[in-house]
């Protein structure tokens, strides 16, 4: 248990690189865990967040920036004594191991007594459920089974920081979420540190307590996931998170720093939220979610977006449809009874207060309270 | 999992593809098997009936049934024993020195370095020289007291040269097959390096593991089965090594590096004795599977376990 920091941490792999940015792969890293805090790194491939974990477990060194457990500056100690336990994407557990020698060998390394560590491991492998498999070797187990072994080789360490590095990622679906739980029950009881790297935003969303949002090497947002749903700070945020993705259309600001016109859309920005000056006149990217998109028949509700249905998606519960409206492909989350066809034309409409607003050059959230109204 | 999925799928569909059109897989091995019959068997009988017989070809007229004969003439003789010794002490000085140098070279080559490719075909170059080029290389080239390489260096140092081949004849041998060889293990424990996968020191390393025990824990284990081909590959080209010796000390000076093959062809090609070389050939198949034997249990019991995935 332990609080990390990192200060500026940088990852650059020299000019060898033919371009700069893919030699810079992660740059001005900043970020403050609790103790004890279950910290999700998200982001498209390349985005640099493996290298972030990393650098934390000493398996590469930061060039630049300072890391810090619980104080100490750890960026020029070897990995063998940084005292972090790793889950890997393919598990690496020892093939010619058991499953009780892949769980003891680090306490046995550390030379803690034979008693012990068949105490621990004996713990550990009841707190998985896979204490019938400690006599197997890895290459006996099933996938979700070396998962498990993989985490049992973590947690009887009673590491500092836990690191798990797309752990899921080679389970199937059904397993993965049960897994997903139970990482997330396993945290809640060992309090541990953890850094949770994934390129899957529901995987993020549904276990971190905070989630660090990474493109090509970039924080682009550090928030809960509800914060990030609700309050992306950019469009890349607004469109990563969320299933299915945000919709975003380009729209004119009017003088009156309400009122929004595309070239067949127009909506009205929620009448709390005065948009700055400085925009007024200008393209905005105008985003909302296809989950608050509704049907309607009126045209002259405030905000409309109308066009013709090309693709329809029953699932069910949900009916997605979608559309192309000004140039911008807009998908809409249905009532699962809506009787909608190909070819149809519908008015979409949604409440104002589900816009999402940024600038259409720099593709930052304008702001969103009256007193933050002054922006360069 | 999907690939498991699709490599299952793919299973199936052969084994039934199998059952349904059925290859004719006898017929289709059998000119295999009757050539390796050929091969094998037909020589290896007519060594054991050789082995039972008086047949010399200097005396084509004293034919006939010997018994145990050979045998007996085989087990009395001093010279049989020392080239047994020698054979022994060739295969397991020749098998130390190549595995463990091969090991730390390959252990070298698996980093990367400045022209490494170039450094790695060199290193491995020697195991494509012809191993009679490679006796008269190190006889005349390198090993030799007025010509060779290695007594100018000497000289140069201010040494007195050696005459390698003539004081320390076995010690030369090995050197040259040793030569010859650690290119082999080099290539092979090389490739078996390449296949740890990286995670797995990576993991090692976290879990507070020392250079020393990385290697030992994780490293060793996982070249068990590539180890294992090696030891085992090379003392069979060990036991049988002739051509080097050939061309360089012919078994001597006197015995000192006669071993089994040597001894064989001395006896059929000098002596014209063509039962007793059949008595020793026996005796070296025996040697060879009593070798085997030993070799695979203790491969086997040591490493094996490690090497699989």
């Amino acid at each position: 248990m332990a609080v990390v920091e990192l200060k500026g941490v940088a990852k650059n792999y020299g000019g060898a690189h033919k371009n700069a940015k893919a030699a810079n792969a992660v740059e001005n890293f900043n970020l403050t865990t609790r103790d004890g805090e279950f910290i999700v790194l998200v982001g498209p491939s390349g985005c640099g967040k493996s290298t972030t974990m990393r650098m934390i477990a000493g398996l590469e060194a930061n060039t630049d920036g300072e890391i810090r457990i619980d104080g100490r500056d750890v960026s020029q100690v070897a990995a063998r004594d940084r005292d972090i336990a790793m889950v890997f994407q393919s598990y690496a557990l020892y093939p010619h191991m058991t499953v009780y020698d892949n769980m003891a060998f680090a306490l046995s390394l550390k030379k803690v007594p034979k008693n012990e560590i068949e105490q621990r491991v004996n713990d550990a492998a009841g707190i998985l459920d896979i204490t019938h498999l400690l006599d197997r070797k890895p290459r006996a187990l099933s996938g979700g089974q070396r998962q498990r072994v993989a985490l049992g080789r973590a947690i009887v360490r009673d590491p500092q920081v836990f690191l798990m590095d797309e752990p899921l990622s080679n389970l199937d679906a059904m397993l993965r979420v049960d897994m997903r739980a139970e990482i997330i029950k396993l945290h809640r009881k060992l309090g541990v540190t953890t850094f949770y790297v994934t390129h899957d935003q529901t995987e993020a969303m549904t276990m971190g307590e905070r989630i660090v949002v990474m493109r090509d090497g970039h924080i682009q947002q550090i928030d809960t996931p509800n914060a990030l749903y609700h309050a992306p700070n950019n469009v890349f945020v607004a469109g990563f998170i969320g299933t299915p993705s945000m919709n975003f259309l380009k729209m004119t600001l009017g003088g009156d720093g309400k009122t929004l016109t595309g070239q067949t859309a127009h909506m009205v920005a929620s009448s709390e939220r005065q948009l700055i000056e400085a925009h007024k006149g200008r393209d905005l990217m105008v985003g909302v979610r296809p989950e608050h998109l509704i049907l309607t028949t009126d045209e002259t509700a405030a905000n409309v977006i109308k066009g013709e249905i090309d693709v329809v998606e029953p699932l069910g519960s949900v009916t997605m449809v979608q559309l192309e409206v000004d140039g911008h492909r807009i998908t809409a989350q249905l009532e699962g009874d809506t009787s909608v066809r190909m070819g149809d034309s519908i008015v979409l409409t949604c409440d104002s207060a589900r816009l999402h607003l940024f600038d259409a050059d720099t593709e930052q959230a304008l702001p969103r309270h009256e007193h933050r109204t002054e922006t360069a | 999992m999907s690939n498991d999925a699709v490599a299952n799928a793919g299973d199936t569909a052969s084994h039934q593809g199998a059952k349904r059109h059925g290859p004719p897989v006898k017929r289709l091995m059998a000119p295999a098997v009757l050539f390796l019959m050929v091969w094998m068997i037909v020589p290896l009988a007519m060594t054991v009936y050789y082995a039972f017989e008086n047949y010399n070809l200097m005396m084509p007229t004293m034919r006939g049934f010997a018994g145990l004969g050979n045998f007996e003439i085989l087990l009395t003789d001093g010279t049989f024993w020392a080239a047994l010794g020698h054979t022994l002490t060739l295969v397991m000085a020749c098998l130390a020195i190549t595995v463990s140098l091969g090991l730390v070279l390959a252990l070298l080559f698996n980093k990367t370095f400045l022209g490494r490719g170039v450094a790695r075909t060199l290193a491995i170059s020697p195991f494509f020289v012809m191993p009679v080029v490679t006796g008269l290389l190190f006889k005349n080239m390198l090993l030799h007291p007025v010509y060779g390489i290695v007594s100018w260096a000497m000289r140069t140092l201010g040494f007195e040269p050696i005459d390698w081949f003539a004081h320390y004849p076995m010690f030369s041998v090995i050197l040259m097959i040793s030569w010859e060889w650690t290119p082999f293990a080099l290539l092979i424990l090389l490739t078996g390096l390449q296949s740890l996968p990286e995670d797995q020191i990576e993991a090692v390393r976290l879990d507070g593991a020392s250079r020393l025990q990385e290697f030992r824990h994780i490293v060793i284990p996982h070249l068990g089965q590539v180890l294992y081909v090696v030891v085992m590959l090379e003392s069979i080209f060990f036991l049988t090594s002739f051509a080097e010796i050939y061309a360089t000390t012919s078994g001597g000076p006197g015995t000192a590096t006669t071993n089994l093959p040597y001894y064989i062809y001395q006896n059929a090609f000098f002596q014209y004795d063509i039962g007793l070389s059949s008595a020793a050939a026996i005796a070296a198949v025996i040697l060879a599977n009593i070798f085997a034997f030993f070799l695979i249990r203790f491969v086997a019991g040591n490493l094996n376990a490690g090497g699989q995935r």
